[in-house]
């Protein structure tokens, strides 16, 4: 049994140690809002945060999560000013990505609260939007940190 | 000439009926109660929600209105804008509407998400519902009130006559309201003026949007049922003809969580010499299937390669006589026998992948003898009967169940993923939940194909353009998925509009011929799909970089020579109400883009502008489009950095003008990854590229700066989700050979490409 604290509530897995924490989250915790999309951590759509870092879900074991405070999607509960800005913008398309996208931006605006719009292009190229509602997506961020808001 | 949007099954404009439901109001388009039929009957009708076809809406006790969608949700929010057009006419307060998008229930009538043609088919029924429903409701206001209904207004759920007032929910908490209106009647209705719209072309938040912002949206690989086992694909080596030969799962066994496998027999042929691997959780399913040992017989296009596909479509393209005709105005063959000069060249367009984010998946359960099949789906109407012929039972015993898409871009035009979902559930006795990894979904994926282009021009003595012909050859999605849809050439050949759609473009011509030819080995080794834009995705990019190639030769510059030939003269007038103004509404968009991008203007070495114009996806629903790209080219590298790109777009009538930005800014940029970032090839039968480590869509970083205006014309709305993605490739090849003189014909245009071809 591997235990870990997500989204501020201790939960604990009996999965396989070598089990994508990502699989575990969506399909043994049954928290849906982190997506699968390549496997291979190169779309981002898995992106949660592990001890405040932005990470690719897909590629960390169970095993690595014991003991760590984990946060997904659903730990934001619609009130994140990145969520809001999210609507504001009305960013999603399809939204597959969204959740992704929106963990990647809360980890960037942590590490950067006043990023620069390239840094913001840099720090989100990573995350793939295959509607490509890209200027949105960095209007929203560009918004939420000239409002200084993502505290 | 029959044309997709005109051959699809139009909406019935039947008798209108709204019955009142316990508390609730219920309100639609039914074909089996007459006019002035008994009230019984009515009620009944309405219980049993049997309206047939696909419109209806319900008003809860409280006033909610929940407007059912047929349509899929993908990005688009078509939903909301669909609900725009209902929620105008009928008077309701937006803050009252609720979408639903509803399963694959034969009432909904026929069910199909593409062709950006959405807005384009419902705008008429779904104003003359509401229309219908207003009308319905002051009646009822009226008489409450006492009151002539002429004198009474409807708006914001309100009937108003002078001081007086009665909201919808009053009139709705009556309960006796029973009403048909006959087709006729109906069709008399008045819809409102433009200027009275208070929600269609107003800012408006889409209604999906929320959701997608908390990751509680439900997308089909969010779907669980009880008892339901995974299932992931041994997907064989070619897409037709292979056959299993032995199975070894021992290695498999030792995965904690491995139950079987499962040998696929379907009756259907969709799928064949498929092994499914069935586990406890997905991640066995997916080391297991890792691990099993499966040996096939290859089906015989198990060798075939990029290279050879192309070849085969230049073999058939320079055969004259292969192909239907698509166009044949003028003599172009007296024009080529009579040329003092001839122009030549050759395009080809790679394979391209649709790489939705979400794999392919889908869930299916047999349950008190009826099939459940539930996952996102762009055109129930066309999977059911596949499903029902691999399950062998009636298309009625089977429902889909409609979830959110994470991505379409017509790749879940084909549900195919269903089938042997549908099929492992059968052989288990159990609910059945198939996920393909992002290699088997790429492996599966109904790609768009690669495609050969032949582009011959003539010209007389004085240096004038006397008639072009257009051979286009590919894979045909039509052909391989719905044959019905084909039709025939102005020659008597087959044609797949949709692989050929584009070439009629609207310039006039001396003269002008267009065949479209099927790439008889792309179609036997792959099943190839439509994805996004469809054939005026690549079709375009080889009409517009010729155009410009053609006034090179007559010495003329770009937007004047397209200009000259945008006259709306004969067949490019335009007709009421989609196309009136023809022609002259794509020479406006070109002047507008032109005049914002400064075109013509002073740039330093390595830097140009190009331009390409595009009518959306048929002559029977053009969307205007001009794009002027502005790129700089790196001369020691080749690379290409695309500044910025000027788009001006006619649309009619934009019903949701942050929705339509919204689409036209996933459109260029996905114009843009097609013309730089994204190819693949096929490799030994199947595509080369299966995941992101080789297939590279446009990220954020390569974002050009974007300026997209609508030219508000006030006509019927025509579709936005494609157009703007066809002009972006041939504007950017244009701007490269104004850049740097490099005239690169295949795309993706690779460094290397513009490098080679700077001289």
């Amino acid at each position: 049994m591997i235990e870990f604290t997500l989204n501020g509530k201790a939960v604990s897995s009996s999965a396989e140690p070598n089990t994508p924490l990502l699989w575990v989250i969506r399909d043994e915790l049954g928290l849906k809002g982190t997506k699968f999309g390549c496997g291979i951590a190169q779309c981002g759509a898995c992106t949660i945060h592990i001890a405040g870092g932005a990470t690719r879900s897909c590629q960390v074991p169970v095993s690595a999560a014991a003991g760590q405070e984990i946060s997904t999607i659903e730990g934001f509960d619609g009130e994140h000013p990145l969520q809001k800005a999210w609507v504001e913008a009305q960013v999603p398309q399809c939204g597959y990505c969204q959740s992704g996208q929106i963990m990647q931006a809360a980890a960037l605006l942590e590490g950067n609260p006043n990023p620069s719009d390239d840094e913001i292009r840099q720090g989100m190229a990573g995350n793939l939007c295959r509607c490509m509602a890209y200027k949105r997506i960095h209007a929203a961020i560009r918004k939420v940190a000239d409002e200084g808001g993502a505290a | 000439m029959s044309k997709p949007a005109a051959t699809l099954p139009p909406v019935s404009r039947r008798n209108f009926l709204a019955g009142s439901l316990g508390t609730s109001l219920v309100m639609g388009f039914g074909a089996l109660v007459p006019a002035g039929c008994a009230r019984e009957e009515i009620v009944k009708e309405v219980a049993n929600r049997t309206f047939s076809p696909n419109i209806w809406f319900e008003m809860g006790a409280d006033g909610a209105t929940q407007i059912n969608i047929i349509r899929a949700e993908m990005g688009q929010h078509v939903g909301t804008a669909l609900a725009r057009i209902v929620a105008d006419e009928l008077g309701v307060a937006w803050d009252k509407v609720s979408v639903k998008h509803v399963d694959s229930d034969p009432k909904w009538g026929f069910m199909v998400t593409g062709g950006s043609w959405s807005v384009f088919q419902s705008f008429t029924p779904m104003s003359q519902a509401g229309a219908a429903g207003r009308r319905i409701l002051i009646d009822a206001g009226a008489a409450l009130m006492s009151v002539d209904p002429a004198d009474c207004v409807a708006a914001n759920s309100v009937v108003t006559a002078g001081d007086q007032s009665i909201s919808y929910e009053e009139i709705i908490a009556e309960g006796n309201i029973d009403r048909v209106l006959s087709e006729e009647e109906v069709a008399a209705l008045p819809l409102l003026p433009a200027e009275q719209r208070q929600f269609i072309g107003k800012p408006v938040k889409a209604l999906d949007i929320p959701d997608k912002s908390k990751g509680s949206a439900v997308y089909g690989l969010d779907v669980e049922l009880p008892g339901m086992v995974y299932a992931r694909p041994v997907i064989p080596p070619t897409r037709y003809g292979s056959s299993v030969k032995n199975v070894d799962d021992t290695a498999a066994k030792a995965i904690k969580g491995y139950q079987q496998y499962v040998l696929i027999e379907d009756p259907g042929q969709i799928v064949q010499g498929w092994v499914a691997v069935i586990a406890d959780s997905f991640w066995s399913a997916k080391q297991a299937a890792d691990a099993i040992d499966v040996e096939w017989e290859a089906g015989p296009t198990a060798s075939v390669s990029e290279a050879d596909i192309l070849a085969k479509g230049v073999e058939l393209a320079n055969d004259k006589q292969s192909g239907g005709w698509l166009i044949d105005d003028g003599d172009v063959e007296a024009a080529r026998s009579d040329a003092a000069q001839t122009l030549s060249a050759s395009y080809t367009t790679a394979s391209a992948l649709h790489f939705t984010l979400e794999p392919q998946n889908a869930v299916a359960e047999f349950k008190d003898g009826h099939w459940h099949i539930y996952g996102g789906n762009q055109w129930q109407s066309l999977i059911l009967p596949y499903i029902a012929k691999s399950l062998e039972v009636a298309e009625t015993d089977i429902t889909l169940h409609q979830q959110y898409l994470g991505g379409g871009f017509g790749r879940r035009l084909f549900g195919d993923q269903m089938i042997p979902t549908a099929l492992v559930a059968k052989a288990l006795g159990k609910p059945v939940k198939m996920v393909f990894t992002r290699e088997d979904d790429s492996r599966f994926d109904c790609i768009r194909s690669p495609s050969v282009q032949q582009m011959d021009a003539s010209f007389d003595a004085d240096g004038q353009l006397t008639g072009i012909e257009h051979a286009a050859a590919a894979g045909w999605p039509t052909k391989g998925m719905a044959p019905a849809f084909l039709f025939d050439g102005v020659n008597g050949g087959k044609i797949d509009s949709f692989s050929i759609s584009g070439a009629d473009h609207w310039y006039t011509l001396p003269a002008h011929r267009v065949r479209a030819i099927n790439n008889t080995l792309a179609q036997d080794t792959f099943l190839p799909g439509w994805l996004r834009a469809v054939g005026p995705g690549w079709t375009g990019f080889a009409v517009e970089s010729f155009m410009d190639e053609v006034a090179a030769v007559t010495g003329e510059d770009p937007v004047e020579f397209r200009l000259a030939r945008l006259d709306a003269a004969g067949k490019n007038a335009g007709k009421a109400p989609e196309a009136v103004g023809g022609a002259t509404r794509l020479a406006r968009v070109l002047q507008d883009a032109a005049k914002r991008a400064d075109w013509g203007r002073e740039l330093p070495d390595g830097r140009g502008q190009g331009v390409a114009v595009c009518a959306g996806q048929e002559r029977t629903m053009p969307t205007w489009v001009a794009c002027v790209a502005d790129v700089s080219v790196d001369r020691d590298s080749g690379d290409v950095t695309v500044n910025r790109l000027t788009y001006s777009i006619d649309c009619g009538t934009a019903v949701d003008p942050g929705g339509a930005l919204a689409q036209a800014e996933g459109a260029a940029l996905w114009g843009v990854s097609l013309a730089l970032h994204e190819g693949t090839e096929i490799e030994n039968g199947e595509v080369k590229a299966k995941n992101l480590d080789a297939y590279t869509p446009l990220r954020m970083p390569d974002v050009p700066e974007l300026d997209i205006e609508f030219v508000d014309a006030g006509e019927f709305p025509t579709g936005l989700g494609e157009p703007p993605l066809i002009v972006a490739a041939p504007a950017i090849a244009n701007a490269i050979y104004a850049a740097v003189g490099a005239r690169v014909r295949d795309l993706p245009i690779r460094p290397e490409a513009v490098k080679a071809a700077m001289s």
